[in-house]
């Protein structure tokens, strides 16, 4: 088969993955996700575990030691088979807390600490890294096999594998914001990959076995012969590589991605607990006669690691050793793609934006969107990734076996797994004791692990390895504490685990937790006793404006303002702004972590609430010390708040009401004021014009010109008041007709067009196109009163509206938005009524009865108005009535 | 893991998902020793029987009691957590 | 009597042309303020012969600058003409109270004002 072929279907296999994920995507952003989101494809994208390492190595590592290449299946299957102990609290954990990578899970459980959360991204960085450019090698090697001339072009070929991954990984896993909001599409891509690669590898073992060896009674026969018979399994690194695989199956950056981040529905762990392990076991059924099969027909010096190809070449089945090649290959690019997506989220939440947050001078409420920042630094992360896991490939040159490099990246991601069961299941665990024990796992791990990998004499000499460091014997890397004799791997991973369970525990019991730390712990631990965690926040000097300002930077604007509306309604409030309470602050804390993780979160709304954070008393409510009395007390906690927030609206309603009579009784006087200066003009003119005597014509013809400009005036405030009247005692007859929004707004545009000059609107033409069944004439009339408004009072240089047509709960809105200087918050509320010009009584020249005037219209044509806050300029939001007829 | 306030004895289905529960904890526990013995043993082929048979156990029994419990997160997700997942555009 | 000075606090132009047309005939100087926050400083500023003072000014209130204006030792016994378009009977008791010169409800007739202007500041 011609390398030119090869490489050609392996366009195409990339090209079909491409439209898969596409297509997922596409489906799942129109709201159809139904099978996107089933048991099966959860189960398939687990499958991720299985890496090129599996799907070659795994019979190299056959061929070496016999029947211990199983150990790294049989972890993950305990694991998945124990899911009611483990997985499911982790799941559940996951998705109460809104968790969006392990670095952020355990941050989150020490009172989302960011150092900690650094410290695990440090960890995933490093110990992902080697992984990716195993992936890379497996996948240049087996290019190798079908090329004529091997040995050339690995790095190239290396190279572009890696720009291939990263262009797929930022296309599909940088869509949304919200590492919650699934990724559909890599995760399709994934779960066609994990068939694939289960195929190939049934269909080689079902050659080997049947067609070269005939059949399972002669391949036994054909295994004891080979020299894997002799090879013994050793007790102690059965047991370590047993354990190790399957911590490693629940901290690695990508299973826990897929496992819990990419969960969505904790039932699918029910499905997968069987469906999982059938498929790991499908996976190695074929493993040892291949590798038996392969060292017998073979010629000596074959690379076992690539068996599970060049056996069908050996016997010219191109078919199959293509489709054996595709199985690879798919192992390879689904293991990396998520694994940049899983770290490179850590990196931008971890690292890049508390960075960013910290160099903010105006914190976390100045204007702009921290979303792009977001996504650039997740972006960037990814290419990063992939150019260190490229660079590692062509440092280390593809250095030993790829069983050892792998079982090498598992044991530095388990230093994550004292903290972490220590977090589930321990409420005294710490963040300095997790970070202790991380830390020291960690050294540990480079010193007698990573760096040794390295080989021999590259970064550690030769003689520390016989002497140790500066002659201290006792820390040679492979023989600490002067214990020799034992494999480097069990060495390696029994020191690194042990000192760091005995650092976390030992300084979990030393140090304090603070308020926050043990609020998250009984959180993670009893995470199935209480339905709802205690609020992490006791109120606060925060602004709610100040706070939809920052969360339509992260969330966006119409996510933010669906929040804020919601929580304003839950509280039998109008408008946009809710009242700080500490359950709002604490939900919007939940849906801020799910972007950029729970330190983060915790840290932006620490800036604008002015640290008021949990406070020891508010443990009270979780302690579990005479549990049932706290209950009660909570109840009643949880009545008087109710009783507090009736008492609340009561007073709001009664300030409303008072403030109506203050202006009920100043509405007379209003009145008489309105109606009195330009009758003043009026008179004094008329009486200069009577008395006549030698003026110019020119004096003349300007007081005719000022009676009549008042005269207009006056007409044009009894034309308001009467048509107030008439729209408030519902008197008024609408006109219903089909319109389309277009034709209302551009029929109020031209309304004022000539005397427009100055102020620029800004329109969208194409998302005005909504037919509406309404009065045309009111709405225009809305929509004159709002830009004629926008004319007067935004002051800037360069004034300018922007017309805004989106939906709100299904409704469309129109919002004009100008760039001045907005309306203060105390005026906002009064706007609305009769007779109030904001800030200024005689800027607007009016009678300040316009938009009372657009509220009642408004009202009666079934929609409404409001103020927009956080917005910039002032900006108002007009509600237009659902449209019964679908817009083409 | 008892919750305060909850009754002392169940009715007979309540006991039965329970007792289904408490089965699939023990489930990983019996894999763990039983996959351990191999490293006592010696050849190859005899192992990779054994192994294969213990896996296919464990797949066939956790499969049973899977299915069972499946009904009992529902319930319990549908009792504590109303409001989970957001509009998949959001 | 030329010479005299009237200082017109008041912030619709029309009625402050008018206003200016009718005691300029007459021989008064008239100047004008129409911001509330600074009119006591323009009072003080040049002290006029006679202020006449509109009630609804934009930042501060006619009856704010009244009840200053009597508490400021150099500028206390200047005369004040109050003019108002709210003309209700407690917006004249109001003003009294704070001492007013004389209050006046819009629309008012140009001989009335005249004749008042002249009768204090005369």
């Amino acid at each position: 088969m011609s390398f030119n072929l090869l490489a050609t279907i392996c366009l195409a296999y990339v090209a079909v993955l491409f439209a898969f994920a596409f297509w997922a995507d596409q489906r799942a952003a129109s709201g159809r996700v139904g099978w996107l989101a089933s048991p099966l494809i959860y189960t398939l994208s687990l499958s991720i575990y299985c890496t090129a390492w599996t799907f070659y190595g795994a019979v190299g590592y056959a061929a070496r030691s016999g029947m211990e290449f199983v150990t790294i299946y049989l972890g993950p299957t305990l694991v998945m088979v124990g899911w009611w102990v483990l997985l499911r609290r982790l799941v559940r954990i996951g998705r109460s807390q809104r968790i969006t990578s392990i670095a952020d899970f355990i941050s989150s459980r020490y009172g989302k600490s960011n150092m900690l959360g650094v410290l695990v991204t440090l960890l995933a960085v490093v110990g992902t890294t080697p992984y990716i450019a195993l992936q890379l090698q497996s996948v240049t090697l087996s290019f190798d096999v079908f090329s004529s001339t091997p040995g050339d072009n690995l790095r190239e070929i290396a190279f572009i594998v890696a720009i291939g991954l990263a262009a797929f990984t930022i296309v599909f896993g940088t869509r949304n914001l919200d590492v919650n909001a699934h990724h559909h599409g890599v995760v399709i891509a994934i779960a066609v990959e994990a068939i694939v690669k289960l195929v190939a590898l049934l269909a080689v073992g079902i050659f080997v076995v049947f067609m070269l060896a005939g059949g399972p009674g002669p391949m036994l026969d054909v295994i004891a012969a080979s020299p894997i018979a002799e090879q013994t399994i050793q007790p102690e690194r059965w047991t370590v590589l047993i354990g190790l695989s399957a911590m490693a199956f629940l901290c690695l950056p990508r299973m826990f991605q897929v496992m819990v981040v990419e969960n969505s529905d904790e039932r699918h762990l029910a499905t997968a607990s069987w469906a999982f392990p059938l498929y790991l076991f499908l996976m190695s059924l074929f493993v040892l006669p291949i590798a038996a099969v392969g060292l017998n027909v073979l010629p000596d010096g074959a690379n076992p690691d690539l068996f599970v190809l060049t056996l069908p070449l050996e016997f010219d089945r191109d078919m199959l050793a293509m489709l054996a090649f595709l199985g690879g290959f798919s192992s390879a690019t689904s293991m990396v793609i998520v694994a940049a997506l899983a770290v490179s989220t850590m990196v931008s939440n971890h690292i890049v934006m508390p960075i960013w947050l910290s160099r903010q001078q105006g914190g976390a409420t100045v204007s702009g969107d921290v979303r792009k920042v977001v996504m650039v630094s997740r972006r960037i992360s990814i290419a990063a990734l992939l150019a260190l896991g490229y660079l590692y490939f062509v440092y280390s040159g593809g250095s030993g076996a790829l069983a050892a490099i792998g079982l090498i990246a598992f044991t530095g991601m388990a230093q994550v797994i004292p903290a972490l069961i220590g977090g589930l299941f321990w409420r005294g665990g710490t963040r300095v004791g997790a970070a202790a024990g991380i830390g020291v796992g960690f050294a540990v791990w480079l010193w007698c692990s990573f760096l040794p990998s390295f080989g021999d004499a590259s970064l550690i000499p030769a003689s520390v390895f016989a002497n140790g460091p500066f002659g201290l014997s006792f820390l040679r890397p492979q023989a600490l504490f002067g214990i020799e004799g034992l494999d480097p791997l069990v060495h390696a991973v029994f020191w690194s685990l042990l000192l760091n369970t005995v650092a976390f525990c030992f300084f979990s019991l030393l140090s304090f937790p603070s308020p926050l730390e043990r609020l998250q712990g009984a959180a993670y631990v009893n995470v199935f006793r209480y339905t709802e965690t205690a609020p992490g926040w006791s109120g606060g000097g925060a602004e709610a404006e100040d706070l939809l300002v920052m969360s339509q930077r992260i969330l966006g604007a119409g996510e933010a303002q669906t929040l804020f509306t919601g929580e304003a309604q839950a509280q039998g409030k109008g408008g946009y702004l809710p009242d700080v309470t500490p359950p709002f602050l604490e939900r919007l804390e939940r849906e801020l972590a799910g972007s950029v993780g729970a330190a983060t979160a915790h840290a932006m709304l620490m800036q604008i609430t002015g640290g008021v954070s949990v406070s020891v008393e508010d443990l009270m409510r979780v302690a579990d010390e005479a549990q049932q009395i706290l209950e009660y007390s909570n109840q009643l906690e949880a009545k008087s708040q109710e009783l507090g927030r009736t008492a609340r609206q009561l007073q709001e309603a009664n300030e409303k009401l008072v403030a109506l009579s203050v202006q009920k009784d100043g509405f007379l006087s209003q009145i008489s004021h309105e109606l009195r200066t330009p009758m003043t003009s009026i008179r004094s003119f008329s009486e200069i014009l009577m008395q006549g005597e030698n003026m110019s014509p020119e004096d003349r013809a300007r007081y005719s010109q000022i009676i009549h400009d008042e005269t207009i005036r006056l007409t044009r405030l009894l034309d308001d008041l009467l048509d107030l009247s008439v729209l408030e005692n519902g008197q008024v007859t609408l006109n219903y007709s089909e319109v389309t929004l277009g034709t209302v707004l551009d029929r109020a545009v031209d309304a004022i067009a000539h005397s427009s000059a100055g102020i620029q609107i800004v329109r969208d033409l194409q998302s005005e196109d909504i037919p509406l069944h309404t009065d045309g004439d009111r709405l225009a009339q809305v929509f004159i009163n709002l830009i004629s408004n926008a004319q007067k009072y935004c002051t800037v240089d360069n004034p300018s509206l922007r017309i805004v047509v989106g939906q709100e709960a299904g409704r469309p809105v129109v919002d004009f938005v100008d760039n001045g200087h907005g309306i203060d918050t105390d005026v906002q509320s009064v706007i609305f009524e009769k007779f109030s010009r904001g800030s200024d009584p005689r800027a607007a020249g009016g009678a300040g009865l316009g938009l009372a005037i657009c509220r009642e219209v408004m009202k009666r044509l079934g929609g409404g108005i409001a103020y927009l806050p956080g917005q910039g300029g002032a900006a108002f939001r007009v509600t237009l009535p659902r449209t019964q007829a679908v817009a083409a | 893991m008892e919750k305060p306030g909850q009754p002392l004895f169940l009715a007979r289905a309540s006991y039965r998902r329970r007792r289904v529960a408490d089965a699939a904890r023990l489930v990983p526990f019996f894999g763990v020793i039983l996959l351990l013995l191999p490293g006592l043993w010696t050849t190859t082929a005899g192992s990779m029987i054994y192994i294969f048979t213990v896996w296919a156990v464990l797949i066939l029994a956790i499969g049973a009691l899977s299915s069972r419990l499946r009904g009992i997160t529902e319930a319990d997700q549908e009792a504590s957590e109303p409001r989970r997942d957001r509009p998949p555009d959001g | 009597m030329t010479n005299k000075r009237v200082l017109l606090i008041e912030d619709e132009p029309n009625i402050i042309e008018a206003i200016r047309f009718i005691l300029s005939r007459d021989g008064w100087r008239v100047d004008t303020h129409s911001d509330g926050s600074t009119a006591l400083d323009a009072i003080r500023a040049r002290v006029p012969d006679l202020v006449i003072l509109d009630v609804m000014l934009p930042n501060k209130s006619g009856y704010d600058i009244l009840c200053e204006l009597r508490e400021t030792t150099d500028v206390q016994d200047v005369p004040v003409l109050m003019l108002t378009a709210r003309g209700q009977k407690k917006d004249r008791e109001l003003a009294e109270r704070l001492g007013v010169s004389k209050f006046m409800t819009k629309p008012f007739s140009n001989g009335e004002i005249l004749s008042t202007v002249r009768e204090l500041a005369g």
